[in-house]
C-alpha cells in the first residue's frame, strides 16, 4: 500500500512538473511561404524576419518556442483549434480578424505595391488599370483591397499562394499583381525576375502587422511586454536592419 | 447566416459556374469516352493500346495534379504561350474544363467498356446471325445495351465529377468552392462551408433524381408486364 501511495505521489509530482514546463512552452504558427518574412530554407527549417522576431520574443519571455508551418487560409482556424498558441506570420490587424482573435501591438507597418512587366507603362489608378487582370494572394490585405476598391474596373484573380501569383505574372495571365511591398521588393530584386518592376506609388492603407493569439489569452500581454523589451534593447533594430537595411516599425 | 445573405450574389455566381463546368465537361467527356471505350475493346492492338494508355494515365494521376499541369504547367512553356491555343489556355475556366473533361472521359470510357463487355453473348450472336454489319450491330444492339448496363455507374461518376470540380478553385476559378473560400477569407466564418456543403448536396440530390428517371426510361421495356397492361388499360379508359 505504501508503495502504491508513493507511486501515486511520484506520478502526481511528475504530472505537475509537466504542466510547469508546458507553461513556458509556446508554439508559434507561421506560413513558411512569404519570403523574406517567413519561408522554409533548403533544410526545411522555418526562417525569416517573422521567425527571428518570434525567437527574440521567446528569448525575452524566457519561453521555449517551437514553430509550426500552416497554410495561410487555415492559419486562424488552426490557432483557434489550439494547433499552436500565436501566429507570427506578418498578419495585418483588421476588424474582421479582431472578431476571431486578439492582436498584440504592431511589430511593423506594411504598404501595398503593384508589380508589372518592365516597361509596361502601367498607371495604377482606376483609369490606368481598367480592363486589366490583376492578381493577389487570397485572404490577404491585397486581395481585399482589390475586391473593395478595384473590382468594378479590373478582373481580380486570387491565388492560394504568393508563388502561384508570381507564376501567372510571368505567364502573362496577369497584367499586374498587388502585394505587400517588402516581399515584392525582394522578388523583383531576384535576378530571375529582373523583367519586372514596382509600378505606381506604394499604397498606404494604414496596415499594421501584429501577432495573433486566441481571444483572452494572457500570452498577449507577455508578448507585448517582450516586444517593448526587444525594441528598447536594440534587438528589433538589429533584426530589421539584417533583412531590410532599416527599421520597418 | 448574415454572410450568406451579404454575399448571396457571389454564391449564386459560383453555383452557376460549378453547374456550367459540370454540364460541359460531362457532355464532352462522354463524347470522348464513347470512341475511347470502342477503341479499348477493339481487336486492333494499336487502337486498344492507345486507349489503354490514355485511360491508364488519366485514372492513375490525381485530378488536382492534372489541373495544375494544365493551368500552371502548360503556361510555363513559351511555345504554348505563343501558340493559337493560348487564348483558351490562359483562361482559368477553360483550363478547369479541360482538366475535368479529360479526367472524367477516362473514367467513363472504362465504365462503358464494362457495359460493352456485359452485353450477353447471345445477343451479339443473334445480331451476327441476322446479318448485321459490325457498325450496325454496335449501333443497334451493343451500345444501347451497354449504356443500360453502365448507366448507374455513369451516374455515380457524374456525381463524383461534381464534387471533384471543387478542385478548380485552386487554379483561381471562382466556382462554388472558390467563392466560398474567398468569402471565408474575409469573414473567417466556418458556417460558410456548411452552406457550400448544403448547396453541393442539393445539386447531388437533383442529379441522382434525374439519373434515376432516365434509368427508368431506359429500362421501361423491362418493367413488369402486368404494370404496363394496367397502365395502358387506365389510359384507354
Amino acid at each position: 500500500m505504501k508503495k502504491l501511495t508513493g507511486l501515486i505521489i511520484a506520478a502526481a509530482a511528475l504530472a505537475f512538473a509537466g504542466t510547469a514546463v508546458a507553461g513556458d512552452k509556446v508554439r508559434i504558427g507561421t506560413e513558411g511561404a512569404y519570403p523574406p518574412f517567413n519561408e522554409k530554407n533548403e533544410k526545411g527549417e522555418l526562417v525569416g524576419f517573422d521567425v527571428d522576431i518570434a525567437k527574440a520574443l521567446c528569448a525575452k519571455m524566457g519561453a521555449e518556442c517551437t514553430f509550426v508551418a500552416q497554410d495561410w487560409d487555415g492559419i486562424i482556424p488552426a490557432l483557434k483549434a489550439k494547433k499552436y498558441d500565436a501566429i507570427v506570420a506578418s498578419m495585418s490587424i483588421t476588424d474582421e480578424r479582431k472578431k476571431q482573435v486578439d492582436f498584440t501591438n504592431p511589430y511593423y507597418a506594411n504598404f501595398l505595391a503593384y508589380m508589372a512587366k518592365k516597361g509596361s507603362g502601367l498607371k495604377t489608378d482606376k483609369a490606368g488599370l481598367k480592363g486589366k487582370v490583376v492578381g493577389a494572394q487570397r485572404a490577404t490585405i491585397s486581395s481585399q483591397y482589390l475586391e473593395d476598391n478595384m473590382a468594378d474596373v479590373v478582373k481580380v484573380k486570387l491565388y492560394d499562394t504568393q508563388t502561384a501569383a508570381y507564376g501567372d505574372l510571368k505567364t502573362g495571365r496577369l497584367d499586374a499583381m498587388l502585394s505587400d511591398i517588402y516581399p515584392a521588393l525582394q522578388w523583383i530584386n531576384d535576378p530571375a525576375n529582373s523583367g519586372y518592376e514596382i509600378v505606381g506609388e506604394r499604397i498606404d492603407i494604414n496596415d499594421q502587422i501584429g501577432i495573433a493569439v486566441r481571444k483572452g489569452d494572457p500570452l498577449r500581454e507577455k508578448l507585448n511586454k517582450a516586444l517593448d523589451g526587444i525594441v528598447k534593447d536594440g534587438t528589433y533594430e538589429k533584426i530589421s536592419s539584417k533583412y531590410f537595411g532599416r527599421n520597418i516599425m | 447566416m448574415e454572410y450568406l445573405i451579404q454575399y448571396s450574389d457571389r454564391f449564386i455566381d459560383g453555383t452557376i459556374i460549378t453547374i456550367q463546368l459540370l454540364v460541359t465537361s460531362s457532355i464532352i467527356g462522354l463524347a470522348i469516352a464513347v470512341p475511347m471505350a470502342l477503341a479499348r475493346v477493339s481487336r486492333n492492338p494499336l487502337l486498344a493500346g492507345g486507349a489503354y494508355v490514355y485511360i491508364y494515365i488519366l485514372r492513375g494521376t490525381p485530378l488536382l495534379v492534372q489541373l495544375y499541369l494544365v493551368y500552371f504547367g502548360l503556361g510555363q512553356f513559351e511555345a504554348v504561350r505563343e501558340s493559337v491555343f493560348w487564348p483558351i489556355l490562359r483562361d482559368e475556366y477553360w483550363c478547369g474544363m479541360i482538366g475535368l473533361t479529360l479526367n472524367t472521359s477516362a473514367y467513363v470510357a472504362e465504365i462503358l467498356r464494362g457495359g460493352i463487355m456485359g452485353v450477353p453473348h447471345g445477343e451479339v450472336e443473334a445480331a451476327r446471325a441476322a446479318g448485321m454489319s459490325q457498325a450496325l450491330m454496335y449501333r443497334r444492339i451493343i451500345l444501347p445495351k451497354a449504356f443500360r448496363i453502365a448507366w448507374p455507374a455513369y451516374g455515380n461518376e457524374v456525381i463524383l465529377l461534381l464534387k471533384g470540380s471543387a478542385l478548380v478553385s485552386t487554379i483561381t476559378v471562382l466556382d462554388l468552392m472558390g467563392v466560398t473560400r474567398t468569402v471565408f477569407s474575409r469573414s473567417y466564418s466556418l458556417d460558410l462551408f456548411l452552406y457550400a456543403a448544403i448547396l453541393y448536396f442539393v445539386m447531388t440530390f437533383v442529379l441522382t433524381r434525374v439519373f434515376r428517371m432516365i434509368e427508368r426510361h431506359l429500362n421501361r421495356h423491362l418493367q413488369d408486364r402486368e404494370q404496363i397492361e394496367k397502365r395502358t388499360a387506365a389510359q384507354a379508359a
